[in-house]
């Protein structure tokens, strides 16, 4: 690990310590079908409140489905069962705007910023009614952001698209954030800041990531859910896991070489 | 050379009008995926609505500010029914696309049964202003008032929408969800309200088209509006789904295409040549002029 991200990092919490408080997200027995499509078979695990839990497996073994589901952006033709629940509160059956609105932020795939907007338009549909966006955070986290207000949003380069996509979440005040390989496609570098970004950002909110970087993973995460052909593989300290070299590389398919 | 004038702006009269129907129709498509085919039916309910007005509302009739009256009368009823047909029948078949299909035809079809039945098969004499049946001399050509109207409203009704797309939340939100409507959700909008809102605006345009239309053909019939739309959808794909300003741009090579060939070649022609113009584009740009983007 670099010498500047010392900062940032803290010691990952043991996860008895974690396990004392309330999960801020529980999914129990969690099914997802598409199209004919057994996608998820019964996922369980939880989401401590605090820190980033990672959501890891190998292409195709549902981590995205997951996300989706969680935050009902499962397609009209599929076919959701089991438990969902943010704090005491079922999240099923409920349209994804309640969710969002209710604190819970997601930041999709491939960044879905609007392309054809500005920067600024994009920001300015996360602000919502009766609620102060919080802009400041927003631009000391991502100065670029601001300077780039009038920018169509389609021409910013793939790591400026990934801060708007974050920025735009955090205007908010979010119970959980979803993020969704948030690294994917990225230069070396801009890797290194995103992952400086979220460990920030997991400072004061709990994130659920999809990250197939390992050296983020190693980076970020304290808790680790393993998925594999759509169930729970694994489930324990991200850490550990990344230290155990044969099973990181039975479960995810890759050599643990974890690129610092 | 005054020949050329007057199908040029007849042209642009008939390309008016099929921007006002092609704008809604885009909107609704670009933004809720939803093949509207009963959008004809409020330019036919915008027409007997104002056609209705002028003979039996109060306050309104066929001239001066009771014209206006009557015309904003047809607007809000087309505007009402628009609101309604998407909260009761198409609200709860998002994302069904094969049902939609089949409720908008079969209200297309039953609508223009219940003006049928309502008013007769028959074309009826449209109540108009008298300057609206006389000619105005422009580079010697002797163009129909009610064209140059048509054109008017239609370049109004341009720059409303794209200054409503531009400058208002929920012309931000329309074009963020014409590009990625999930995404919109997934930023805590109910994106449902802006269907609403495209159906009332698309459904407003229709009327209007349908009330100044009649003002330019002179007649109002029942089957008016399915005609109209075949080309509206013809427009609408040649100027990309979504984008109004495409389709303005596809309206008016449409209309000077249609009336330029069907004056200089045989009638009818002009209807085939638009046709072969669909085929063209969807070979090769299939995106349409352009694109899947709500413009402002």
């Amino acid at each position: 690990m670099s010498a500047r991200s010392e900062p940032g990092l803290r010691a990952p919490q043991s996860r008895t310590e974690a396990a004392q408080l309330e999960p801020i997200l529980t999914v129990e027995d969690l099914s997802v079908r598409i199209s004919g499509l057994h996608i998820l078979q019964g996922v369980s695990f939880t989401v401590a409140p605090t820190g980033v839990t990672v959501l890891l497996g190998r292409n195709g073994v549902g981590k995205t489905t997951t996300l989706r589901a969680i935050v009902g952006l499962t397609p009209p033709a599929g076919e959701v069962r089991g438990t969902i629940r943010m704090g005491a509160q079922s999240l099923l059956a409920r349209p994804t705007h309640r969710l969002v609105r209710g604190g819970l932020g997601y930041v999709p795939e491939d960044r879905c910023v609007f392309a054809g907007l500005t920067v600024a338009e994009n920001l300015r549909l996360a602000e919502r009614r009766g609620t102060t966006p919080a802009y400041d955070k927003v631009f000391a986290l991502f100065p670029e952001l601001d300077r780039r207000g009038r920018q169509r949003a389609g021409s910013l380069s793939g790591g400026q698209q990934q801060m708007l996509a974050i920025g735009r979440v955090l205007l908010n005040d979010n119970r959980l954030l979803l993020v969704d390989e948030p690294t994917k496609g990225l230069a070396p570098k801009v890797v290194t800041e995103v992952a400086e970004v979220l460990e920030r950002v997991a400072e004061s909110v709990p994130v659920l990531l999809v990250e197939q970087n390992l050296a983020v993973v190693r980076r970020l995460a304290r808790d680790a859910v393993v998925l594999s052909a759509g169930r729970v593989a694994w489930t324990g300290n991200a850490q550990d896991l990344l230290l155990e070299t044969a099973l990181t590389k039975s479960l995810l398919g890759v050599g643990a070489e974890v690129r610092a | 050379m005054s020949t050329v004038i007057l199908l040029t702006l007849t042209g642009l009269g008939l390309a008016a009008l099929y921007f006002l129907v092609a704008s809604g129709l885009s909107l609704v498509f670009g933004l809720a995926d939803v093949l509207n085919f009963a959008h004809g039916l409020f330019l036919g309910v915008g027409a007997y609505g104002t056609w209705w007005a002028a003979g039996n509302l109060p306050g309104a009739g066929p001239d001066g500010f009771g014209f206006v009256f009557a015309v904003a009368f047809g607007v809000a009823a087309g505007t009402l029914v628009a609101i309604l047909v998407e909260l009761v029948l198409i609200r709860p078949l998002y994302s069904r696309t094969i049902e939609q299909v089949l409720v908008t035809v079969g209200l297309s079809l039953a609508g223009v049964a219940l003006l049928q039945a309502t008013w007769g098969a028959d074309a009826r004499p449209f109540p108009r202003p008298d300057w609206t049946r006389q000619v105005t001399g422009i580079l010697g050509a002797q163009v129909p008032n009610g064209g140059l109207l048509l054109i008017v409203a239609a370049v109004l009704v341009l720059g409303a929408i794209l200054a409503f797309l531009r400058w208002t939340r929920y012309g931000l939100v329309i074009r963020a969800g014409v590009e990625n409507r999930e995404m919109v959700t997934a930023l805590g909008i109910d994106v449902r309200k802006a269907f609403t809102l495209v159906f009332a605006i698309g459904g407003a345009a229709a009327a209007l088209a349908g009330a100044l239309g009649g003002v330019y053909f002179g007649t109002v019939s029942p089957g008016q509006g399915g005609s109209l739309l075949i080309f509206a959808f013809i427009v609408v794909v040649i100027g990309g789904m979504g984008s109004v300003v495409g389709s303005a741009y596809a309206a008016v090579v449409v209309g000077l295409v249609q009336q330029f060939v069907n004056y200089y070649g045989t009638s009818g022609l002009g209807d085939i040549c638009v046709v072969g113009l669909l085929a063209v584009v969807l070979l090769l740009r299939p995106q349409g002029i352009a694109g899947k983007v709500a413009t402002a």
